[in-house]
């Protein structure tokens, strides 16, 4: 049999380039973007886009200079975010953005650093290290996008799935309770939790441009639709359909309690500024007790 | 409801014109901001794309837009923006407009 093979064209180096910075500029913010990024991998109706371009709106309003912010984002369909971002971005191992962020924190405390991931990343491989760092209240802002399943390897379910909800590896329903993420991250020891759906991005602006501010562990929510996989076992629709559901079911309630946060399927979501409060951060601490206790004291090799 | 005289203080105050822009090729073809345009000025359109999907399109009513920018933030895809054009003065048509969008229910998303 005889095969008719493509011909093998030289690589040409110019050509790549032009195809890369075609169509980049377009958009105001592609300034922040890695050019021949766009289009991403992201599935239609996907929210992490509208976390994204809230993250980059906050940043355009406090108009910090992308050399002084970083992001770090660990394994999954959220991970992809670091590899778009035209800045300092770290791809870390699974679960391990946190420990990653909190070294470069206390190395470059003069950044902004934002650690950007999803609930299967921070809170089921990494649920350990998202607990101490905010127990430690190193200065990170944590964004977690949250779709209530691991959406890249397929739908399975994860910690954040709720009881009852159908995924891949649980098509009877799921037999377990699903973690309610401020919370923990109140019951931790985070000084800003707050959390939105991606139906309210004006509010998510706000909010990730109120956590620049504080000096601390944040910690913001984004309930994001995940319209493959876990919207389509559990008959919620395609991405928009997610969308109206989070406009008629979710209620704005600044301040309340975090332990009344949990979310059940098809049930009201609580959405809102739960906790805004002030604590020493842990470089603080570190160079109020043991910094100046050494050099006090003339022990160790500070003094 | 209806005015009978323009507001007395609307030669103080304008509204924002603002255009929309939208890059076609990016599009997949999600609808946030179809269903979300707060004035209705996007509708899906009949051609498709480059990659095969409906892009959002411009409607009559495009003249509404006031530059608020929500579907820049809710587009997923970096593919939709607006831009201040020039504010405009307020006429009796707008508060007509105003009054008669905002005083009956909305009834565009709501399944029969």
């Amino acid at each position: 049999m005889k095969r008719h093979l493509r011909e093998l064209q030289p690589f040409n180096k110019e050509a790549e380039d032009k195809h890369i910075r075609e169509g980049h500029g377009l958009h105001p913010l592609d300034a922040y973007l890695k050019p021949g990024r766009i289009p991403h991998i992201w599935c239609p109706g996907c929210g992490l886009g509208v976390a994204l371009t809230a993250y980059i709106e906050a940043l355009h309003r406090k108009k910090f200079p992308v050399d002084q912010c970083s992001v770090v984002s660990g394994i999954g369909c959220t991970g992809r975010i670091a590899g778009y971002l035209d800045m300092d971005t770290y791809h870390t191992t699974h679960g391990r953005a946190i420990p990653f962020a909190t070294g470069l924190a206390l190395a470059r405390p003069d950044l902004h650093i934002t650690v950007f991931s999803g609930d299967g990343d921070l809170f089921a491989i990494g649920g350990n290290h998202m607990i101490h760092a905010a127990r430690r209240n190193v200065n990170l802002k944590v964004i977690c996008v949250n779709n209530f399943n691991y959406g890249m390897t397929g739908g399975q379910a994860g910690p954040t799935t709720p009881i009852d909800a159908k995924t891949s590896t649980t098509p009877m329903g799921n037999a377990e309770p699903g973690f309610n993420l401020p919370h923990l991250a109140h019951a931790s020891g985070a000084i800003y939790v707050a959390r939105w759906t991606t139906f309210h991005p004006r509010q998510l602006v706000h909010s990730i441009s109120e956590s620049f501010d504080r000096k601390g562990f944040t910690f913001i929510e984004v309930i994001a639709p995940c319209p493959i996989g876990y919207g389509r076992p559990n008959k919620l629709g395609d991405g928009l359909e997610e969308m109206r559901y989070y406009r008629e079911m979710s209620e704005v309630r600044n301040g309340a309690d975090p332990g009344t946060a949990e979310i059940r399927l098809r049930d009201k979501i609580l959405v809102g500024k739960f906790v805004d409060k002030e604590r020493p951060d842990f470089l603080e601490n570190y160079n109020n007790l043991v910094i100046a206790k050494a050099q006090a004291g003339k022990k160790g090799r500070a003094a | 409801m209806r005015f009978w005289r323009l507001p007395l203080d609307s030669e103080s105050h304008s509204i924002p014109h603002g255009m929309v822009h939208i890059i076609e090729n990016r599009c997949k073809g999600c609808g946030f901001c179809i269903e979300f345009c707060p004035n209705g000025c996007l509708k899906q359109s009949k051609r498709f794309n480059a990659k095969g999907y409906h892009p959002p399109e411009l409607v009559l009513q495009a003249d509404d837009c006031v530059d608020c920018g929500l579907c820049t933030l809710i587009c997923p895809e970096f593919a939709i923006f607006t831009e201040l054009k020039a504010p405009k003065k307020i006429t009796e048509e707008d508060i007509r407009k105003v009054t008669t969008r905002y005083s009956r229910k909305d009834t565009r998303f709501i399944k029969p």
